[in-house]
Order: structure tokens, then C-alpha cells, then sequence
């Protein structure tokens, strides 16, 4: 029996407790971040969502097409807010040095000289604004400016969540288009190096040929080439070949293939662990009826071997989806090309202050993933512990 | 919209089917030939088993050959080769490479973060390995640790640069730590342009995604360790840090160092995090920025992009050994 209540078990469980914290927070934050307008995310911290936010700012009045004579007076009244937004003003002024100068609701004079440029020793006019942010502005003589005149105010704003950035990036940012691009390089250089490793380990575990066992030390060897060893002869290929076909020398083609081949050493080798475990007896027996090895690969191996399968996958899916280097090289940064973490980057550069975008953009990267990983994380785990020790 | 969609599936249907196409078509061409009445049965038969290991293993090869193990040696050959690539120079790019000052930073902070990377992030997998299995909520706490191991390093980014978010210290904080440095009353900073210390504040994001993988395998390697033994401590007296010192972890120590090693590769290779943190200012790049820098600069210069990179290269050779030889051992035991 465990006890779950002894001191030391508090005390586990609070230290346990305090890194979890640590580990979800960071993400926890741009998430309730992504959902919050753009004033007030880069006003307040994201902690602070749920409470009630006050902040001042400036809005115009409506210039002289709204003005309306009454008696002696011309007078401008409308909205500094549309009717539906939920801001609820507290103080407003007409300097902006203080917004917070008066109570909303009262009724102020505008200094001389404020609205008009002659001084004449009177007031130009009252101004009151309430509450709901309907104002009402009184002046001695007609407004002929297209511009209203600015009132500064002291608003507080209800917690409020929307998806509207994410529509945004997603319309008008590119990052959907990004996120296509990123499932278009994804999901064939997922598949491509299935096929071909599976075929591989096979040979490896169940055929006999010369040269076998230096060849699968060669591909453990493999395993941990930094892919920057890579990087110039095939970017000089990839040029050289563009340029003698007479073809773009950044292409989708070129990523599948180099991802297929990035992800080949751990593909085999997770494969063959796995293929040359499954019982002697099936396959032997099978040879006997004379089935071929392409027949018995077909239709027992890879049967038998989809929880392997599944988990390189995973493997697979989470890489080629979160690399940037090889997508950074081998692909252009046009609009069709683009994938979300080079897009993720550049605006971290171009957009470094709007987090609102930011924020958005980055959990489209990270949503699909996360979804994938937490739907598979078992095949994910196994995989892990038959050995990986990814190259790339 | 549509288009990108029809595209892709297109290619995956496409290159799925040229794959095996290609499987299919080479075997039945090869039982073919061989059913052809030449030589004798057995002869046809011999070539038969002979050649078809070579239809299996051909796309593998050939990918692994072209992308893998010809760049291995093209990009030694050209560390002794200009800019260009085309006029050989000797030793020349090694001599600049250690005379060069930007060098001397980028490997200092290398081996910055690979005093501290791997050994944090493995002593954090193992805490949470350990207390995760003593708790009833452990499962959970288990599958948040090992959350960030989905996210990009360039979204991991993202997430820490708001974390790390500096505003003057008059405004409202709306990076969190930021925000507790105020609360405590200190002064806020902009963390990532502190030459030096930004380092750490880089390294922060590795660890955090790094954890999650020490502790899955951690994790299975603790319930290997026979409850009898540490029932037994228990009896004597032990108390639980000695049973974690004196038990637990000389159990696991082979997979503490295979953990250590995988994430020094890791390691070795950052660049994302780097390149989306801070592009390599305020003294933070590291070798694969300094590489990538070069592979561009003033239209690229290859050969001191592939000395960088064969730098890299001779740092993972030791570790290529290790596993080789752990591989071969492994093998003997079959």
C-alpha cells in the first residue's frame, strides 16, 4: 500500500507540484494570451484576464457632419464606443496628460482657445460624457473641421476572450496558408520513409546477403550525424540539379525526399529491433509453403509490425512538422512554400511586439502536435524506449 | 484553400503508390527473369535470393548513400576548399576558425550548454520520474512534463519570449517572469540582451522540453529496479534520499548516461532556439548558427561553413563510438 499523506509524501507532492507549474504555465499563458484583445494583452498580464481592466486611451468626437444646430447652441452628440462594446468609462478629460481629470457623468467646460483658435475670453462650449461613452458637446459657435475634437478617458474593460486573432492570422497573416504548406510537407515525408524502412529492416532481420552486419553498423553510425553535415553538398546539388533541369531548386520534392532521408537511419533502426524480434517459427514456416519474402513481408511482417510502424510515425509526424532547419534550406519563404515554424520566426522578427499575433500564430503551430501526441502518446512512448536516438 | 489540400493528398497517394510500385513491379520482374529457362533451377534460384536483398534494401540505400553518407565526406573534402568550392586551400579554414573571436564565443557557449543542459534536464527527468510514481496524480503530472517534447523549438520559443517579456520597469509587466522580479522588488531586465547570463535564459528552453524525455525513460528504467531491494532498505532503516542515492540511481545508471549522451547530441546541434530567440546577438550564437551564418554570408562561404561543421562533426564522433559499441554488444547477447 502507498500512503499518499505521510510528511515525506506532502512534501513529494508539493515539489512535484511546483515543477508541473513550471511546465505548464509558459504554455498555459500564451494560450489564455491568444484569446485576449490586442489593448489589453499588451497592457496587462495574462494572469490578470479574468479581473476587470482600466486603461486610458484617446477617442474623436464626430466632426462637423454630425454637428446639429439647437437654439444657440451647435451641438455634436454620438458614441466613443459602438453600442456593443462592453467598456464601461470611469473618467474622461480633455488634456491628454490627465484622462482621469473628471467623473464621467459631469458636465465640464471646454477651455477657451481649445476648440477654436480665437480667445474671446469665453468658454467654447460644455462637454459631458457618461458612463456608456454617449457624449454630448455643446459649442457657441458652428465646428468646421472634419476631425472631431479628442476626449481622453479612463475605461475599464470586463474580462473578454475571442477568436479574432486567430482569424486573423489565419486570413490575413498567411499562417494558414502556412499550415497547409507545413500538412502538404508533412504527411508524404511521414509515409515515404515508412515504406521504404519497413522494406529495409525486413532484409536486414530476415534475408541473407554480404555485407550485412557493416551496413546496419553504418546506419547506427548514422543515427547521430549532425544534419548539418549535410547541409552544403546537397544545397550545392539542389543547385547544381535546378539549375541543369532548368527547375526551381527549392521544391516540395526536394524536402520529402530529404526528410525521408533524415529519418531513415532512426526508421530502420527502430524497425529492425522490432522485425528481427518477431518469432522465427512464423516466417520459417511460411517459407516452407513457398511463400516469397516480398509475399511474407506483405502480408505477415508489416501486419504484425504496425505498433512499430505507428510509433516511428509519430516520431516522423512530430519532426518533419516541427523542423525548421531543413525547411529554413530546402524551401522558399514564398507564400506557397512557407511552413508555420519559418513563418513563426519571421514574425517573431517582423511582429516581435504584437503578441497578439504572435500568440495566435503560435498555438496553430503547436495545436496539431499536441493533439497528435497526446491521442498517441502511448506509441510515442514505446517508441522511445526501444532505443531512439534521433540523428537530424 | 482547396487547392493546397487536393495537392497534398495527391502526393501522398502518389509517391506512396510509386513506392510500391517499385517494391512490387522490381519483385515480380526479378521472379520473372529467374523463372526464364536459362542455366539450371538452382542457379535461377540462387540468383534469385541473392539479388532480392538488394531490390529491399535500394531506396533506402540510395536516400541514406545521397543525403547521409556522401555529404559526410563531401563537406570534409570541402573544409579544405575556399568560399567557392573550387580552389583548395589547405588548412587554411581550420586556422581561421581558431583564430576567429566569434568562434571562441560561439564554442564557449556551446560548452555552456553542455555542462548544463543535459545534466539539468536529466536530474529534473529523474525527480519527476521518481516523484510522479508516489503520487495518485502522478500519471498526469507525468504527461504535462512530457507535453513540451510536441512543440516546436521555434513555438517553445514563442512561449519562453513571452515568459522572458521585459517592459520599462514603470509599466504594467505582461511577461511573467518579469512580473515576479517586480513583485519581489527587484528591478525588471530584459533577460535575453544580458551578455552571458542570456545564455541560461536560452538553455531554460531546451531543458524544458528536454525533461520530458529524460523522465519517460527514466521513468521505465525505475520500474526495473526489483521493490524487493529498496522493501529490504526500507526495513533497515533507510530513509527515502538514501534509498534515491543509494539505490535507485546506481540502478539506473546506464540509462542516466544513454539519456545523458542522446540529449548531448541534441545539444550539440541547437539552432532554433538561438536563431528564434535572439539570431545569434548579444553573444549567444552557437556552432550550427555560426555554420548557418556562414552558409549565407556574402552569397556563402562553403569551406568555412564546413569546417563549422565538421567541428560539429568531430564532437559527435565520440558518441557515434559509444553507441556503436553498445550496439555490438547488444548484438553478441542476441
Amino acid at each position: 500500500m502507498k500512503k499518499y499523506f505521510s510528511l515525506p509524501s506532502i512534501a513529494a507532492q508539493l515539489l512535484l507540484l511546483l515543477i508541473v507549474l513550471v511546465w505548464i504555465l509558459p504554455t498555459f499563458g500564451l494560450l489564455v494570451s491568444s484569446f485576449r484583445e490586442k489593448e489589453q494583452l499588451v497592457s496587462s498580464g495574462w494572469w490578470t484576464s479574468l479581473s476587470t481592466q482600466s486603461r486610458s486611451d484617446m477617442r474623436r468626437t464626430g466632426g462637423m457632419q454630425s454637428m446639429v444646430k439647437d437654439g444657440d447652441k451647435y451641438v455634436i452628440t454620438g458614441r466613443l464606443f459602438g453600442e456593443q462594446a462592453q467598456v464601461q468609462l470611469k473618467k474622461f478629460s480633455l488634456q491628454s496628460a490627465k484622462p482621469g481629470q473628471y467623473d464621467v457623468g459631469t458636465k465640464i467646460e471646454v477651455p477657451d482657445g481649445q476648440v477654436f483658435d480665437e480667445e474671446d475670453g469665453q468658454p467654447d462650449g460644455m462637454l459631458t460624457v457618461a458612463a456608456d461613452s454617449t457624449y454630448r458637446l455643446e459649442l457657441n459657435q458652428p465646428y468646421e473641421k472634419d476631425k472631431g475634437i479628442r476626449i481622453f478617458y479612463v475605461a475599464e474593460t470586463p474580462p473578454s476572450f475571442s477568436t479574432q486573432n486567430y482569424q486573423k492570422v489565419v486570413a490575413s497573416e498567411g499562417v494558414g496558408q502556412a499550415f497547409l504548406n507545413t500538412f502538404k510537407v508533412t504527411i508524404p515525408a511521414t509515409f515515404i520513409p515508412i515504406l521504404i524502412a519497413a522494406f529495409a529492416a525486413y532484409a536486414f532481420s530476415w534475408m541473407t546477403f554480404p555485407g550485412r552486419k557493416w551496413l546496419f553498423i553504418v546506419v547506427v553510425g548514422l543515427l547521430v550525424v549532425p544534419l548539418q553535415m549535410s547541409l552544403i553538398p546537397l544545397l550545392r546539388m539542389y543547385n547544381q540539379l535546378g539549375a541543369a533541369l532548368g527547375m526551381e531548386s527549392k521544391s516540395f520534392l526536394g524536402v520529402w525526399l530529404a526528410h525521408s532521408a533524415f529519418g531513415l537511419p532512426l526508421a530502420i533502426y527502430l524497425l529492425r529491433n522490432y522485425i528481427a524480434a518477431l518469432p522465427r517459427d512464423i516466417i520459417e514456416s511460411a517459407r516452407m509453403d513457398g511463400a516469397s519474402h516480398f509475399q511474407i513481408f506483405i502480408s505477415i511482417v508489416l501486419p504484425l509490425s504496425v505498433p512499430a510502424l505507428a510509433s516511428f510515425a509519430i516520431f516522423q509526424f512530430l519532426w518533419v512538422w516541427n523542423d525548421f532547419l531543413v525547411a529554413l534550406v530546402f524551401l522558399g519563404k514564398q507564400p506557397e512554400q512557407i511552413v508555420l515554424t519559418i513563418k513563426l520566426n519571421d514574425l517573431l522578427g517582423s511582429r516581435g511586439e504584437s503578441w497578439e499575433i504572435l500568440t495566435a500564430s503560435a498555438f496553430v503551430s503547436i495545436a496539431v502536435p499536441v493533439a497528435v501526441f497526446f491521442s498517441l502518446q502511448r506509441f510515442f512512448v514505446r517508441g522511445l524506449l526501444s532505443g531512439s536516438v534521433k540523428g537530424g | 484553400m482547396n487547392d493546397p489540400i487536393i495537392q497534398t493528398i495527391t502526393a501522398v497517394v502518389v509517391s506512396i503508390a510509386f513506392c510500391l510500385l517499385y517494391f512490387a513491379g522490381s519483385n515480380l520482374l526479378l521472379d520473372k527473369i529467374a523463372d526464364l529457362p536459362f542455366a539450371t533451377k538452382n542457379r535461377r534460384e540462387g540468383i534469385k535470393s541473392s539479388v532480392r536483398p538488394w531490390l529491399f534494401l535500394a531506396p533506402a540505400l540510395l536516400l541514406l548513400g545521397t543525403y547521409l553518407f556522401y555529404p559526410l565526406f563531401e563537406t570534409f573534402r570541402l573544409s579544405f576548399y575556399d568560399a567557392t568550392g573550387e580552389v583548395f586551400v589547405g588548412l587554411t579554414n581550420y586556422q581561421w576558425v581558431f583564430a576567429d573571436q566569434n568562434f571562441f564565443i560561439t564554442i564557449r557557449n556551446n560548452f555552456l550548454w553542455l555542462l548544463v543542459v543535459p545534466a539539468t534536464a536529466t536530474a529534473f527527468g529523474l525527480v519527476v520520474a521518481v516523484l510522479a510514481d508516489r503520487v495518485w496524480w502522478g500519471g498526469f503530472a507525468k504527461s504535462m512534463v512530457f507535453m513540451p517534447m510536441a512543440i516546436s523549438f521555434v513555438g517553445a520559443s514563442v512561449i519562453w519570449k513571452f515568459v522572458f517579456d521585459f517592459r520599462g520597469p514603470d509599466s504594467d509587466q505582461i511577461g511573467i517572469l518579469n512580473a515576479m522580479v517586480m513583485g519581489m522588488g527587484f528591478t525588471p531586465q530584459a533577460w535575453v540582451t544580458v551578455p552571458f547570463w542570456n545564455n541560461f535564459f536560452l538553455m531554460a528552453i531546451l531543458i524544458w522540453i528536454q525533461t520530458g524525455f529524460a523522465m519517460v525513460i527514466l521513468s521505465a528504467a525505475l520500474r526495473g529496479v526489483p521493490t524487493d531491494t529498496i522493501e529490504a532498505a526500507r526495513i533497515d532503516g533507510a530513509t527515502e534520499l538514501q534509498i534515491f542515492f543509494e539505490i535507485m540511481i546506481p540502478q539506473v545508471m546506464s540509462t542516466i548516461l544513454v539519456v545523458w549522451t542522446t540529449i548531448t547530441i541534441t545539444v550539440l546541434k541547437v539552432f532554433d532556439v538561438v536563431m528564434a530567440m535572439t539570431g545569434g546577438q548579444w553573444d549567444t550564437g552557437v556552432l550550427a548558427n555560426l555554420m548557418y551564418d556562414w552558409m549565407f554570408r556574402g552569397g556563402g562561404d562553403y569551406g568555412r561553413s564546413s569546417t563549422l561543421a565538421m567541428v560539429l562533426m568531430f564532437a559527435v564522433v565520440p558518441v557515434m563510438a559509444f553507441n556503436i559499441r553498445r550496439f555490438r554488444t547488444e548484438e553478441a547477447q542476441r
